[in-house]
């Protein structure tokens, strides 16, 4: 069941859209990623559902409630910073109980001790902010959101102030402590792999607006728009006309198998969106010539200038050299017809 | 916008707390007893005296500041470039003058270099002489006040200066071929350039506001605050609004020079930082910088030290000999004990107490709302907490007297002459922007992402104050709010205008017991003043 909706929000600076009729539902326990590039309004939408911003229209309701006239104090929000905002006068404990004020302290060091626990640095009250690491700022910051039990945790970009070394574990870390406290949580990132790796599902903004809301895997299979094609995973695109439901024609004649859409009219102008996975060498098929191989590893990344555009494949190393002539073909599943 | 109101409610308390009396005086100084008269002001330009004090406040002003920068600025360069035996216990004691209230200052001098002050008893011994050799009044015996306590701003500032001086600057001025003294001329002075003009605005400034040295010292030598001040208590209140204007136009002006001339050099020097202190390898170099320091030194305390041992002698029991021949304690125990000495150093405390809490109060609602809610009228409050700071304490202590006697409510205007309020009022006025600059700076610093967590976090906009942003600023806070303190505790400009039996600050019973030469008092309120400041000052500083 849907436990924060967020309807029909818009918000202005300077007469200026940052945030322009989202609306947004999240499921009571599971993590929802706003992912987008910067100045898509993600971080407004945030602070918006935080309470530091007032929308100009729109609505947040928790548990059917709306809030939006609420203050941040009153909302009971948890919200990580990006740069933690951890005060540098207390310490590691005095940071996490800072939101505990109306309980004894008995049940304040308790709650404390708890939550440091669930991120992992037991026994670490003591401790002074600065004497940390900042994958430990980013943990207290996410336990001291905690700490209070909120209704809904809000994170601003929560691993992008760490060493890319650090990320990957800091966001398994991060997940199983989203997990084991079952808060429902929204989470700003402009990273796909972040968004993937830590949601359940991706809300993708662009100028302020909600370009597409699902799965990570439904946003990669059936993009609903070019932006989002080619905003989540690497991806082609070839201009051509729609001649069938699931057949596009190409430059020079060539014809390629698309995933059927509702979207494109037929008999119109149509981009083909091509994951890098799903185009390989062939004995016939679209024309081109190898510009580029980049190694990854046993395999590489290739680039194929072709009529009409750039087409990028993943093969293996001895699939073709640059300069080579190539035919390229796809697998239906993975290239989709997007409205031009 | 929500913080609009706000930023109202602080706009329209500053404009009525340090405009408003400026504005009645600017009235009165133009209404004679039948409705408006420009009869005053044209007497005023017709007496010479009144022009002989307006000149008298602006030369000894600029000559103040020529002294002051003659000795503050070498003072500076010794004490942050070479290094010698004593450097840093020294170059904090050279600092001290800037904890003497200048009465206490002033009384010092009298006491050491006064007609019958140790000086003058020496030189008398010396040479078997009948009289005293010398008069310590007018116009030299103010600049030598003048200089002693004013070129500390010199001192600290360019010592500030040359400690953000970047060394690679320095170093590229000497590898392009520039000997060490026109590096100093063409690059380090240039780059100093804003400190020490700041440091002449706050000179020129305080020495057109300084009333306590014309006052004891001046005898028949004019400048404008004495002048006020007598106009004022010879009951010809209307010519004392006219010069009152008069005193308070030559501040701004002076304020708008020095702010123009500075506007178009501000250096941003930031790089490695500046150079260590230069080893003196020659002893005798080493030898030479020391003696300069420790007599230095010497000379800086000796006013302090005149006060203590003077502090310690009774009444009446010092008259021909070279050093007194008594000292107890009883000059501090009357301060103790007689309710009448007590009284006006409850009152000082107290007064200075609430108007530092005030100040700070006042300080933190203007940092929160031109920093955090950034209201749309920032720049004028800013503004209007800088305002006092131009405004000589006697033109402000006149501006008090005839705003707050009259009783109109709806115009803001009640009658707080000779009530506890005026006193307090006033040193609130003085103290604004010693708080407001240095919080306003502190909360710029903060990082607004901390308000939000804690509100994020539950607690309430004073919860957060009380937890977060006091915390935070609490070392700014301290500083600024000891020198208020200082101040307010040590003031006596504006005391001697507002006073009431009842709320007599110690300044004021100095002056009395100066008066019935009861010296050992006066130096024993004196000692209690300086020991009060230099604890502000520590407890403000430490961290």
């Amino acid at each position: 069941m849907t436990f924060l909706q967020v309807v029909n929000l818009t918000k202005r600076f300077d007469e200026q859209f940052a945030v322009r009729d989202v609306t947004l539902g999240v499921t009571r326990g599971t993590v929802l990623a706003l992912l987008g590039p910067s100045g898509s309004g993600k971080t407004t939408t945030l602070r918006l559902l935080a309470g530091f911003e007032r929308p100009d229209t729109g609505q947040v309701l928790v548990d059917g409630v709306d809030v939006t006239a609420e203050t941040p104090v009153s909302r009971r929000f948890g919200m990580v910073f990006q740069h933690y905002a951890l005060f540098p006068h207390l310490n590691v404990g005095e940071n996490v109980g800072f939101g505990l004020s109306g309980r004894s302290p008995e049940a304040r060091r308790a709650r404390v001790a708890e939550v440091l626990a669930l991120v992992d640095l037991a026994g670490f009250e003591a401790r002074a902010v600065s004497e940390l690491s900042g994958g430990q700022q980013q943990r207290v910051a996410v336990a001291r959101a905690l700490a209070p039990e909120p209704r809904v945790l809000l994170l601003d970009e929560p691993l992008s102030n760490l060493d890319p070394s650090l990320r990957e574990r800091t966001r398994r870390e991060l997940r199983a402590a989203l997990d084991k406290a079952g808060v429902t949580t929204v989470f700003v990132t402009h990273e796909q792999d972040e968004a993937f790796a830590l949601a359940d599902r991706v809300a993708v903004l662009r100028d302020g607006r909600l370009e597409q809301e699902g799965t990570a895997r439904e946003l990669y299979d059936m993009p609903a728009t070019l932006f989002v094609a080619t905003f989540v995973g690497r991806a082609s695109i070839l201009r051509g006309t729609l001649i069938a439901a699931d057949r596009a024609r190409l430059a020079e004649g060539v014809e390629w198998p698309v995933r059927p859409s509702s979207n494109v009219r037929q008999g119109g102008p149509v981009n083909v969106v091509v994951r890098p996975e799903a185009v390989r060498f062939a004995p016939a098929g679209l024309p081109g010539v190898v510009t580029e191989c980049r190694y990854t590893g046993a395999r590489a990344f290739f680039q194929v200038e072709v009529a009409g555009g750039t087409v990028e494949l993943e093969a293996p190393i001895d699939g073709a050299r640059v300069g080579d002539p190539v035919f390229l073909t796809v697998s239906s599943a993975h290239a989709f017809p997007v409205e031009p | 916008m929500r913080g609009r109101p706000r930023g109202i409610l602080l706009t329209l308390f500053l404009l009525w707390l340090v405009v408003y009396p400026l504005l009645m005086v600017v009235l009165d100084s133009v209404r004679g007893p039948s409705g408006w008269s420009l009869a005053q002001v044209a007497e005023f330009g017709r007496t010479p005296e009144e022009w002989q004090a307006l000149w008298g406040s602006l030369w000894i002003s600029m000559v103040s500041v020529v002294f002051a920068g003659a000795i503050g600025i070498p003072l500076a360069f010794v004490f942050e470039r070479m290094e010698f035996p004593g450097r840093r216990i020294l170059g904090a004691l050279v600092a001290l003058p800037a904890v003497l209230p200048p009465l206490v200052g002033v009384m010092a001098f009298l006491f050491l270099y006064g007609e019958s002050g140790f000086l003058s008893r020496i030189v008398k011994g010396a040479f078997s002489l009948e009289d005293a050799p010398w008069r310590l009044a007018g116009a030299p015996a103010i600049l030598l006040v003048h200089a002693y306590s004013m070129y500390v701003y010199f001192y600290l500032f360019t010592r500030a200066g040359l400690a953000k001086v970047d060394s690679s600057m320095i170093e590229a001025a000497q590898s392009l071929g520039a000997s060490r003294s026109s590096t100093l001329f063409r690059v380090t002075l240039p780059l100093l350039g804003p400190q020490i003009i700041a440091a002449a605005l706050l000179t020129f400034m305080t020495s057109l506001g300084s009333f306590s040295a014309p006052y004891i010292f001046g005898g028949g030598f004019r400048v404008m605050t004495t002048q006020i001040v007598s106009t004022k208590l010879n009951g010809n209140d209307a010519m004392a609004m006219v010069e009152t204007v008069a005193l308070a136009v030559v501040a701004l002006v002076g304020l708008a020079l020095f702010r123009w001339t500075s506007s178009e050099r501000s250096v941003a020097a930031v790089g490695k930082g500046a150079p260590p202190a230069r080893k003196l390898e020659q002893p005798v170099a080493r030898w030479l910088a020391a003696v300069v320091g420790w007599a230095v030194a010497v000379v800086v305390l000796l006013p302090h030290a005149t006060l203590i041992l003077i502090s310690f002698v009774p009444m009446r029991t010092w008259t021909t000999q070279l050093m007194p021949p008594v000292y107890t304690l009883g000059n501090y125990g009357a301060l103790i004990r007689e309710p009448e000495r007590l009284r006006p150093l409850i009152n000082s405390l107290w007064m200075a107490v609430v108007a530092t809490v005030a100040a700070l109060a006042v300080a933190l609602w203007a940092g929160r709302a031109i920093v955090r809610r950034r209201v749309r009228l920032a720049r004028v409050i800013d503004i209007l907490t800088n305002v006092p700071w131009a405004v000589p304490g006697t033109v402000l202590a006149i501006a008090l007297a005839t705003t707050f006697s009259v009783n109109a409510p709806w115009a803001g205007r009640w009658v707080l002459v000779g009530t506890f309020f005026i006193l307090p009022l006033a040193y609130l006025i003085r103290n604004i922007p010693l708080t407001a600059g240095p919080v306003i700076a502190g909360f710029r610093q903060l990082d607004p992402g901390l308000d939000e967590a804690a509100a994020s976090l539950g607690a309430s906009r004073w919860a957060t104050l009380r937890r977060v942003t006091m915390p935070l600023l609490r070392p700014a806070l301290l500083a600024c709010g000891a020198l208020a303190f200082a101040t307010a505790v040590g003031d006596f400009v504006t005391s001697i205008v507002l006073y009431t039996f009842e709320t007599r600050p110690i300044s004021v019973e100095i002056l009395s017991a100066l008066r019935q030469n009861d010296i050992g008092i006066a130096a024993a309120f004196g000692v209690v003043l300086m020991l009060v400041s230099a604890g502000a000052m520590a407890v403000g500083t430490s961290r």
